[in-house]
């Protein structure tokens, strides 16, 4: 392929007090990508996500976004630049309705100033339907359009992962990052979100996903990255990465580690 | 009766004031968890302001309240954006230091400038007042509840309506998603500091209108308007107007009805009554009357 990566990073290292949370990260997310980043917990994961995000600064390395060096831009820019991502324990405004939640992802989309959008007048309340609509299309995609004037912090766990996404779509991303959007889900919620997610990459979205679900991973991904103590150990095609003998020792460490613990 | 709906009026036109007090105190502790020190400076500030534009500069009243607003609200704007933004992430109470700081440059300067003796405030009211049935309605009491309504209608409308208010409310909740969706967050905290500053001025001078008069103490409501923002929960708009309001209603009655039915409880009980509500309140409702329990994140 010969066009622009949506996503590369080269040599991606970040440190947390002298301790690298992961180092050497390189990686490349082609345009209408699933590319999944898996890894046994405390792999560096989320890290990555955060500095893709902006919210910490690497040490080393390079972040490419559609060919721009991403490291230019402020946190608050990355929603604009077309960045949106979901958050492993919700990121959610608890007292704010379901549809505010996602409404406030269209902030950066929203035209009218300060004071026209204070006083909600006219060509503001125009755009503000316009806004309002987009919302709610997001929370039909994912199924959930009937609770759009509860309070968030009144519904259950699968129903605000749901709203996370809706929110992160209303943002009109071409980059969604998505931080194990099953976690803590039922086996049938998993199989919805998955048809859900096959649907975003049918639409034409990138997508980068965290997730510990290896069902789910292998098959919505294109390709894999696995990560192990914060070092890639294995690149490739879902398939490719299963018979990895790397990948497999890393994943029984990790369980045998866990059996030594219990 | 007459008594009665005298204290009433009085009472409900300075619980308007409170209520925008508290309001200034509840827009920046909910955006920054901070309690503002400087509010009570803020008001004073904007006060001498008014009467600066409408006596020194001979501004009509109307045109020298908004040009006191536009200079509060710039003050607090300019604290936010020049000092406050560089120790974001700092402790709460390093932050509570330096609004403490701001309270205390901008009480010297308000001295430095105009001296500690009373001044006129500059309004078309002074004592007029109208007298239906017996009961003396002081015009400066009327404009302060007419004005403090219409004030708070603004603010309710703007939190809950328009873009900039979602955003603050968002940013309130978990400012780190609120940066991650794309808010602007610096620029909804200087939004924040700007309302406080212009709350504080429209409270400032009704609270220098007849019988009061414009002198530097009084800065000091803000400590008084501490009960009213307690009573109604720190981080909730429509809590510092419940709490305002039942201050200034405790406060009036007490001062007209204790004196003669509960002397023994000594002069001035009016100036601790407020509190004795406060504490009550708490011992039911520990996050007050319109405040939610921090919710723990597991
Ligand atoms: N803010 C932080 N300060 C210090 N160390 C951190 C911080 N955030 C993460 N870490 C450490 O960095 C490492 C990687 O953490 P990260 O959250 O990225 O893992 P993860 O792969 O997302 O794990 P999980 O699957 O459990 O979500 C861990 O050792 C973690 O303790
Ligand atoms: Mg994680």
């Amino acid at each position: 392929m010969s066009a622009t990566p949506v996503l590369e990073t080269d040599g991606l290292t970040l440190f947390f007090n002298s301790v690298a949370a992961f180092s050497d990260v390189s990686l490349s997310v082609d345009e209408g990508e699933i590319f999944a980043v898996i890894g046994p917990n405390g792999a560096g994961k989320t890290s990555l996500f955060n500095v893709i995000s902006r919210v910490y600064r690497p040490a080393r390395g390079t972040i490419r976004y559609l060919g721009a060096d991403l490291l230019r831009l402020r946190r608050a820019q990355i929603a604009g630049a077309g960045i949106a991502r979901t958050f492993q324990n919700l990121g959610l405004f608890g007292n704010l309705s379901v549809l505010e939640n996602v409404l406030i992802g269209r902030h950066h989309l929203m035209r009218s100033g300060t004071l026209r959008g204070g006083l909600y007048l006219g060509f503001a309340q125009l755009e503000e339907r316009s806004h309002r609509a987009a919302a709610m299309e997001a929370l039909e995609f994912v199924g959930i359009a009937g609770v759009a004037h509860r309070p968030v912090h009144i519904l259950p766990y699968g129903i605000q992962k749901r709203v996370e996404l809706a929110r992160a779509l209303a943002m009109q991303p071409r980059l969604l990052l998505l931080d194990e959007p099953v976690a803590g889900m039922s086996t049938a919620e998993r199989g919805e979100i998955t048809t859900l997610i096959r649907r975003m990459h049918e639409r034409g979205y990138s997508i980068v996903l965290v997730e510990h679900d290896m069902g789910m991973v292998m098959q919505v991904a294109q390709r894999v990255l696995v990560l192990d103590f914060g070092r890639v150990i294995a690149l490739g095609t879902p398939g490719e990465v299963q018979r990895d003998p790397r990948v497999i020792k890393a994943y029984l460490g990790a369980q045998l580690e866990e059996e030594a613990a219990v | 009766m007459t008594t009665f709906y005298q204290l009433l009026f009085s009472g409900f036109a300075l619980g308007c004031v409170y209520a925008l007090v508290a309001l200034g105190f509840t827009v920046i502790y909910r955006s920054s968890q901070v309690i503002n020190f400087a509010q009570g400076s803020l008001l004073a500030l904007g006060a001498y302001m008014v009467s600066w534009f409408a006596i020194d500069k001979s501004l009509p009243f109307g045109l020298a309240v908004l040009a006191a607003i536009g200079v509060c609200v710039l003050v607090g704007v300019v604290f936010q954006r020049l000092v406050l933004r560089w120790v974001a992430g700092q402790p709460v109470f390093v932050i509570v230091m330096i609004t403490i700081g701001l309270s205390i440059v901008i009480d010297a300067s308000v001295s430095a400038k105009f001296g500690a003796n009373p001044r006129l405030l500059g309004d078309p009211w002074s004592s007029s007042a109208v007298h239906p049935g017996g009961v003396t309605l002081i015009w400066a009491k009327i404009w302060t509840i007419v004005t403090v309504f219409g004030v708070l209608l603004g603010f309710f409308l703007f939190d809950r309506y328009s873009r900039y208010g979602l955003a603050m409310r968002a940013t309130a909740a978990d400012e780190e998603a609120a940066m991650a969706v794309g808010v602007p967050t610096r620029r909804v905290f200087a939004l924040a500091w700007g309302v406080a500053g212009a709350v504080a001025t429209v409270g400032g001078f009704f609270l220098a209108t007849f019988p009061n008069q414009l002198d530097p103490s009084i800065s000091a409501v803000a400590l008084l308007a501490f009960p009213a923002i307690i009573l109604g929960g720190l981080d909730s708009p429509a809590g510092a107007v419940v709490g305002g309001v039942t201050i200034g209603l405790v406060e009036e009655l007490t001062k007209g009805y204790q004196p003669a039915h509960a002397s023994w409880l000594g002069t001035n009980f009016y100036v601790i009554a407020p509190y004795v509500v406060m504490i009550l309140v708490l011992m039911v409702k520990p996050y007050g009357l319109f405040g939610r329990a921090p919710v723990e994140r597991i």
